[in-house]
């Protein structure tokens, strides 16, 4: 089970013939996710790493049925990529990319209005769910199969809480990199959502970091709507106002974004948040421990 | 990316959005000169740096002659302001922008910049013009109008028409008003704006609308569809270091401390950041090495992080996900090689290839490089090694 995506999803590269996307292609399908071909325009007729390149999404969803596809087109040519995969109206777009301009966003998150596609990043790591399908750049090595989902801004720390977490005997369901831009396909609640509705996942981890109030606002969420037990990490507690922090959208500006507040706003939903970044898989198992559910979620 | 205030009412000037008359100059000779020029009984002295809060730490004079132009300009060229937004460093006072005064009616406050929760353009407008509008938003969130809008359509004329009426602008001048919007929407959206701010907006007693002041960030991801924008770029109000790591394509940020720390990812930089300050020390710095680091790379991620001999520890933190823990070792010894640092370098190692990444350290044994088991106790470690330094 899982969310957004299952064994059953079949997944195109957009970008295929570029060296990042051939690289990570090989890595998805190593992993036994479904990659029924790509697109690169131009290059229809081609056959890449055993599947074949289409000129359009169109055309490429006409011959092979496909319902998911992940990104990896040069920023100036991301959004119209994007774009082109929800029209063509794929069930899930993930986008990779960084460094695509806010307002491309703006105009992607306009046109997904009314459409059925879930769209995930850009400037992220992919999702994956365990032992069925893995979409975009996550490691194959580091996870377990089980039942927590994992939300989270930033990649290598996504990363982390997955080894702290397998390392720890919890496995997972669903792992998620939203990215770390300001403006995105998918945010925290929306996520939350899917796992509230998921029958395989019990609890969930969410990674967040300063910028914004995604965070503060799904501390309010889970408060109101969530059945099962959340714990979470918030970064840049150290992060100078007015100072952006690598990510685009980390950054503390107009007096709102801070660590702190985050902090404040999980911990008064009830939701224990890791002192450090080493002690996300410790806090997990704490908040299991705490619910009653970690025999349940441990080795299982 | 941010400019000054003359180049963003350069800007403005262009698209038809009124602002006083004035000139940039470097020199007291040439603030006279353009005082001179202006030919107006009050003309205002505004130190050009990229900072706001200039009004309040004194970088804004009004003069009501020339001997006092000369006077201020004298003042404040290469002075060191320090203002809310600079830090306690300050910053120095290169150019001032000489500006032609105006009789203020009223003073009110726009902006434009993107709401990320509802991923749209926000118009923000407020009677509380000068005041800083985080404050106005905090204090009396109820004086804040805002206008969303839709990006297919753009700003339409009566959003602009309504927030000139709700902000209690007087009939007659509405429609200049709302040209005024028309055009800093126009500035926003050409130009890839983050924020595109007026305060004070004013309402001259003649009645005019006017940009007192402006400021313009930009979109630095949108910045290759505007080499106009990148042309204005001002190099000696940047960070040195931050400057050369990002020609190198290397995301570097200067944090003020003795421990750099070398990473892989933005969010496990900023982490890292946090458990070095959680267990007792100052970071100086993070390098985000990025994917894909190569021992070349790794060499100049050090250089950059250790060169100015701020830093008395290295803490290299990697997870390794696409990039291997084994490459990073040969990274670690070959730089540490190319610029023989002294410093004590705390690497700690996981993910892909550990065990070879570990064995290539442990081989080399090299003095200054110790290698710790976890996270936590790297952090601790070059805490400890760095405070008995």
């Amino acid at each position: 089970m899982g969310i957004f995506i299952n064994k059953n999803t079949k997944v195109i590269v957009q970008g295929i013939t570029g060296k990042q996307a051939l690289f990570h292609t090989k890595n998805m399908l190593a992993y036994g996710t479904k990659i029924v071909g790509g697109v690169t325009p131009g290059k229809g007729g081609q056959t890449v790493e055993g599947v074949p390149v289409f000129n359009t999404v169109a055309e490429a969803k006409e011959k092979t049925g496909v319902n998911a596809s992940v990104i990896f087109v040069p920023a100036k040519f991301a959004s119209d990529s994007i774009l082109e995969a929800i029209n063509a109206e794929l069930d899930v777009v993930v986008c990779i990319t960084e460094h695509i301009p806010v307002a491309d966003m703006v105009k992607v998150r306009r046109y997904l209005k009314g459409k059925k596609t879930r769209m995930i990043g850009p400037n992220c790591p992919g999702i994956m769910t365990t032992d069925e399908c893995n979409i975009g750049i996550i490691p194959g090595s580091i996870h377990k199969k089980g039942h927590v989902g994992i939300i989270s801004r930033s990649g290598t720390l996504t990363y982390e809480a997955m080894y702290q977490m397998s390392n720890a005997g919890i496995g997972q369901t669903t792992i998620i990199g939203i990215g770390g831009d300001p403006v995105k396909g998918t945010d925290f609640i929306d996520v939350l959502e899917s796992f509230n509705k998921d029958d395989e996942t019990e609890a969930v981890l969410m990674i967040g970091e300063i910028g914004g109030t995604a965070e503060e606002d799904a501390a309010k969420w889970i408060k109101a709507n969530m059945k099962k037990p959340v714990a979470a990490f918030i970064s840049g507690r150290q992060a100078p106002p007015g100072k952006r922090m690598g990510h685009a959208g980390a950054i503390i500006s107009g007096g709102k974004g801070s660590a702190a507040d985050k902090i404040k706003a999980l911990n008064a939903a009830g939701i224990e948040v890791a002192d450090t970044v080493a002690h996300m898989g410790e806090t997990m198992v704490k908040t299991l421990k705490k619910a009653g559910i970690y025999d349940k979620c441990h080795n299982c | 990316m941010n400019i000054h205030e003359y180049q963003g009412k350069e800007i403005l000037r262009s698209y038809g959005v009124s602002v006083p008359e004035g000139k940039p100059v470097f020199s007291a000779e040439e603030a006279v000169k353009a005082a001179k020029d202006l030919g107006k009984d009050v003309v205002v002295v505004k130190a050009q740096i990229h900072a706001g809060g200039r009004g309040k730490a004194g970088g804004v004079k009004i003069a009501k002659s020339i001997a006092e132009v000369e006077k201020y300009a004298k003042e404040l060229l290469g002075k060191v302001l320090v203002t809310k937004q600079t830090g306690p460093e300050g910053k120095k006072v290169n150019r001032l922008l000489i500006e032609a005064g105006c009789k203020i009616g009223r003073e009110l406050y726009l902006s434009f910049t993107t709401d990320r929760n509802t991923a749209q353009t926000v118009m923000i407008g407020s009677e509380a013009g000068g005041m800083e509008i985080e404050e106005v938003a905090s204090s009396t969130p109820d004086k804040i109008i805002k206008e969303y809008i839709d990006p297919f359509i753009g700003l339409a004329p009566f959003q602009a028409r309504r927030m000139a009426f709700k902000l209690n602008i007087e009939p007659a001048v509405v429609n200049k008003a709302a040209a005024l919007m028309m055009g800093l929407y126009k500035v926003y959206v050409d130009k890839d704006c983050s924020l595109a701010e007026i305060n004070p907006l004013v309402i001259t007693e003649d009645k005019n609308v006017m940009a007192l002041d402006v400021k313009l960030n930009f979109d630095d991801s949108a910045l290759f569809r505007h080499p106009d924008i990148s042309a204005l770029r001002d190099e000696s109000e940047e960070d040195p270091k931050e400057r050369e790591a990002a020609a190198l394509g290397l995301n570097y940020v200067n944090l003020g401390g003795n421990v750099a720390c070398m990473v892989n990812g933005a969010g496990l930089a900023m982490a890292t950041v946090d458990i070095i300050k959680h267990y007792g020390g100052e970071p100086a710095n993070f390098l985000d090495v990025g994917g894909q680091g190569s021992a070349e790379d790794d060499a100049k991620a050090f250089k950059i992080m250790t060169e100015d001999g701020q830093a008395k520890g290295i803490f290299v933190n990697i997870f390794g996900g696409i990039n291997k823990c084994d490459i990073i070792a040969e990274g670690i010894i070959e730089a540490n090689k190319m610029l023989s640092l002294k410093i004590p370098i705390v690497v700690r190692l996981d993910g892909t290839n550990v065990k070879e990444g570990r064995e290539i350290l442990k081989k080399a044994n090299i003095p200054n490089v110790i290698m710790v088991e976890s996270m936590t106790e790297g952090a601790e470690k070059v805490v400890e090694l760095v405070k008995k330094a």
